[in-house]
């Protein structure tokens, strides 16, 4: 039992930290009152950005990489690619006041098509003669885990045998969960979601605060793409493999109503639910029952979602004014 | 410290409502300027000379006639998806699950003619084809609106959840069904005797799906705006207290339209298995129940419009996908050229219902300080 717990435990963390990501990033922007759609799209451009930035610095330096380099590239250009995309989210919708929901599905196919385009044209545009992409060199930067986990057996495992983005993501969780309901700056941004007008009447900035929260918070889903192709994927792009990991980070966003740290557990929880369906013993004549299985998130997230709006308690409810667009003009 | 009092350059200003004319104007030229943009993006990626972007652009949804055909018929699916979401939009629910409630009625279909062949005559056959994937579709649409009607459930997060729930049962099945075992996938059902094949009409297998969307388009557009549901639809959709107040059973609303919807959706279903693809995969719909959605919101809900809407859609996507097979590029390029043209188009709504005004007293201000 143990054994299988080490073996799983891990597994499960490492497919729930992507979604930790896109679900903080989402919890922030959704605090401001803006509903992004748009997450699946972001991580894709932030994963495909930061694979973009490794792919020319490893060519560049071909093989011997500048560990820190190969690391702080990615990164910049994954954080350069979703800030973009938040700033054109936050350029439509508050400043051009388009319809959110409309904005969000626009910038997933576009996320996605980019992510896709990029991944399966790159070699080609940039005239290289690889095979795939697969940045082996700038992967094992990125999952490089404590040297001294191994030695630790099960504690190790479970605990230390993560790259760093892992802990960021924790930490990132953790940072967002006081800030938002510790201090001045989370006070304010919590007005702004539950009643722009008040908090306009009050003196705070409300289009300041919308788009730095929406920035923020694809800076911050943007590095769970990252995440996944650099760590899990061990920085071989494929095309479509990041999947709806994007949609499930918004469904958590409801399932932790709303809170960055309950968002840490319920993400691993996630993310144990998505690997389940290989634990569970089919037989080889009945593969098919696999695919009833891998449904078991969604169900869940349903569920979930049922029993939160049936309890319907005051402080489990979306921020007021989520995807209401604010124009001062119009009170 | 900085003079932040500035007063800015323009203020905005709400528009009354504009002629027909001018806001079709604004939005042909942001699809222009749109349609500009993916040319020099395009010359960028390619190499090519922007005029031959849009030719081949122009080759690939019209270069020939099995070609117009192809796109006509993509024209009416995401057409008829569209239409279905609207009544929904119309009532501000947010039925993002189109995608599900097309695969499910499609599943269903396929269930039909796998099971029912060697049973049943081939006209009951496809009359139970029809009646079980609008069933199938309209079920799908049932159960978040009982959601929403009985607790208020965020119905876009619920209608997405449904979409992988169904993707997962189509999985599911297809293992079940699969030709020949081990395959993975079903291939063409009943080739031989085709049974369950919707009939041809005018010996060409295009027309049906094109008729039936002239026919769903019809119907919408009297449903939403001459018919006592259309309108009961129209006040939830804008004010549920009004809708409560003249004594409209909002709950009941919600259900009724949102079984409509789902239909509408499994009737593609049936479409997509029965009468174009004759198999069932989990990528039948394409995407295209997320597509719908931004098309149904271009023609700001009115069905003749969406005509023109997913027509630019449709045109695009068969362009990109006529550069990408000749420039060996990826696929998705169609999915970012159709994230540019909405990007403008969504943008442009903006310079419709406001307008930018100069501000004449900076001035003073500045010389104020």
């Amino acid at each position: 039992m143990l054994s299988f717990l080490t073996a799983f435990i891990p597994r499960a963390i490492v497919q729930g930290i992507p979604l930790l990501y896109g679900s903080t990033g989402e919890i922030v922007t959704q605090k401001s009152g803006n509903l992004n759609l748009g997450i699946p799209g972001v991580m894709y451009v932030g994963a495909i950005s930061g694979v973009i930035g490794s792919f020319f610095y490893e060519r560049s330096v071909g093989g011997n990489v500048n560990g820190f380099l190969a690391i702080f590239i990615p990164m910049l250009c994954c954080l350069i690619g979703s800030l973009l995309m938040g700033l054109l989210f936050c350029f439509l919708t508050v400043t051009l006041r388009a319809n959110q929901n409309v904005t969000g599905l626009a910038m997933t196919t576009f996320g996605v098509g980019f992510g896709n385009f990029f991944g399966g044209s790159l070699i080609k545009l940039s005239g290289a003669d690889v095979p795939s992409i697969a940045l082996s060199a700038t992967s094992n930067c990125f999952s490089k885990s404590l040297p001294f986990a191994a030695s630790l057996g099960g504690f190790g495992k479970v605990f230390l045998s993560y790259g760093f983005l892992a802990y960021l993501a924790i930490v990132i969780a953790f940072v967002c969960s006081y800030v938002l309901n510790k201090t001045r700056t989370g006070l304010h941004l919590r007005a702004v979601g539950e009643n722009p007008n008040t908090a306009d009447a009050a003196g705070i900035d409300v289009i300041r605060y919308k788009y730095m929260a929406t920035c923020i918070g694809c800076m911050i889903a943007g590095l769970g793409g990252l995440y996944y192709v650099m760590d899990y994927a061990c920085g071989v792009w494929s095309n479509d493999a990041f999947g709806d990991r994007g949609w499930l980070a918004i469904a958590l966003v409801i399932f932790t109503i709303w809170r960055p740290n309950v968002g840490v557990l319920a993400s691993f929880l996630f993310g144990g639910l998505y690997i389940l369906y290989l634990y569970i013993p089919t037989g080889m004549e009945h593969m098919e029952y696999q695919e009833l299985y891998k449904m078991i998130p969604y169900v869940v997230t349903l569920v979930v979602l049922v029993i939160t709006s049936m309890r319907s308690k005051r402080e489990n409810q979306p921020p007021q004014s989520l995807g209401l667009p604010y124009f001062r003009e119009e009170r | 410290m900085n003079d932040k009092k500035r007063e800015p350059l323009f203020h905005i200003v709400k528009r009354d409502a504009l002629s027909f004319k001018t806001a079709f104007a604004i939005r042909a030229i942001a699809i222009i300027i749109a349609l500009i943009i993916c040319g020099i993006i395009t010359m960028i990626t390619t190499g090519i000379s922007p005029i031959e972007v849009y030719k081949s652009i122009i080759v690939g949804a019209f270069g020939s006639v099995r070609k117009t055909w192809v796109t006509l018929q993509n024209i009416s699916i995401l057409l008829i998806i569209s239409l279905a979401l609207t009544p929904a939009f119309k009532m501000r629910f947010w039925n993002i699950g189109g995608e599900g409630q097309v695969l499910i009625g499609g599943l269903a279909s396929a269930a039909c003619m796998i099971c029912l062949a060697d049973k049943l005559p081939n006209a009951i056959v496809i009359i139970c084809m029809i009646i079980s994937s609008i069933l199938a579709g309209a079920i799908w649409g049932l159960i978040p609106a009982l959601f929403k009607a009985k607790w208020n459930t965020n119905e876009t997060l619920s209608t997405l959840m449904m979409n992988y729930i169904a993707t997962q049962l189509v999985a599911f099945y297809t293992i079940v069904w699969e030709v020949p075992k081990g395959s993975g996938k079903i291939g063409i059902i009943n080739q031989d005797s085709n049974i369950g094949w919707l009939p041809q009409i005018f010996s060409s297998k295009y027309l049906l799906s094109i008729i039936v969307a002239i026919l769903v388009t019809a119907f919408m557009y009297v449903y939403l705006n001459y018919s006592r549901h259309g309108y009961e639809v129209t006040v939830v959709g804008e004010s549920e207290n009004t809708a409560k107040y003249v004594g409209i059973k909002v709950e009941k609303v919600i259900v009724r339209t949102m079984v409509l919807s789902g239909a509408v959706c499994g009737l593609v279903g049936l479409l997509l298995v029965g009468g174009i693809n004759h198999t069932i995969t989990t990528t039948i719909a394409g995407g295209q129940g997320f597509t719908a959605v931004l098309v149904s919101w271009m023609a700001k809900f009115n069905p003749i419009t969406m005509v023109l809407s997913s027509f630019l859609i449709v045109f695009m996507n068969r362009g990109a996908s006529e550069i990408s097979t000749n420039f060996g590029l990826n696929q998705s390029y169609s999915d970012i050229l159709t994230g540019i043209i909405l990007f403008f188009i969504i943008g442009c709504e903006f310079f419709i219902r406001y307008t930018l005004m100069k501000n004449h007293n900076n001035k003073t201000v500045k010389e104020g300080k």
